[in-house]
């Protein structure tokens, strides 16, 4: 069975896609913990997994202003949603510091999951390589 | 990358919260100044946070992406200053009042607190990030 090397890294770049789009959001959300009016934002970790499953396909190209892309566009980004507060505060803001550190702390997880999944690979493909020398 | 991005948006968030820092100790500093005017004495200040959406009429793939805070402004407290009848204060008025700050202690220490937390969740996202950079860096070595 021949080896496809873009089947064997595929799917942890995608993770790792992902997991920086959202890092960059929760980052964004704890920056803005104390701005009034400051609505928390998110992404859903499945979409942004599938938006970027399109992107590494062939997607129709936008080459005029009045083509329209799809929800997410295939440009490799997830819909970003607004969270729901759980509870309200006097400025308006729907930031919840621990919700954000926890989100931030499972994201590094999968990315740190998907580095070692990777690196386990590149060990194996350079051991079939060099024959274990 | 968007990785590199959270430095730009942690260090917003770390500048940001050093300017509340800033205001906040002015304002402990002047806590107990005086003045013989109510216009002249020292008001307590505030930074005013508003975000900065990333790339504005930039690049659509980036629409949607996160964003940073700025101070855009530092107002002054409109609360009126604290009469105190001190008639042997070298500054007292013909009457024999003093004007001191409208700063309120209290908030003061509330504010500090508050800053010095985001400031120190900003630094984890940093450090987190980095981590997570450098790894990538070392991949299969």
């Amino acid at each position: 069975m021949p080896l496809d090397i873009n089947q064997v890294f595929a799917p942890h770049v995608r993770t790792m896609t992902a997991a920086s789009q959202r890092m960059e959001l929760l980052a964004a959300n704890l920056a803005n913990a104390d701005t009034p009016n400051y609505k928390a934002r998110d992404i859903d970790f499945r979409a942004a997994l599938q938006a970027a499953d399109q992107a590494s396909s062939v997607s129709m190209a936008a080459t005029a202003p009045g083509h329209i892309q799809g929800a997410g566009g295939g440009r490799g980004r997830a819909d970003v949603f607004y969270r729901v507060p759980d509870q309200p505060t006097l400025d308006g803001n729907t930031v919840d510091a621990q919700k954000e550190s926890a989100a931030i702390a499972e994201t590094a997880t999968r990315y740190q999951a998907s580095l070692s999944f990777l690196d386990q690979r590149i060990r194996g493909l350079r051991m079939a390589i060099t024959g274990g020398r | 990358m968007d990785l590199f991005r959270i430095f730009d948006i942690a260090g917003s968030a770390m500048s940001a919260q050093s300017v509340r820092l800033n205001t906040t100790a002015s304002n402990l500093a002047n806590a107990s100044s005086t003045a013989g005017k109510a216009e002249d004495v020292y008001r307590a200040r505030n930074p005013v946070f508003q975000t900065v959406m990333a790339r504005e009429g930039g690049d659509p793939a980036s629409e949607g992406a996160a964003a940073g805070v700025r101070v855009v402004d530092v107002v002054e407290s409109q609360l009126p200053p604290v009469r105190v009848y001190q008639p042997g204060h070298p500054e007292a008025d013909p009457d024999g009042y003093v004007y001191t700050t409208n700063v309120n202690v209290v908030d003061e220490m509330v504010n500090m607190i508050s800053a010095s937390r985001t400031y120190q969740n900003s630094i984890e996202v940093m450090n987190t990030s980095k981590e997570l950079m450098l790894r990538t860096l070392t991949l299969g070595q």
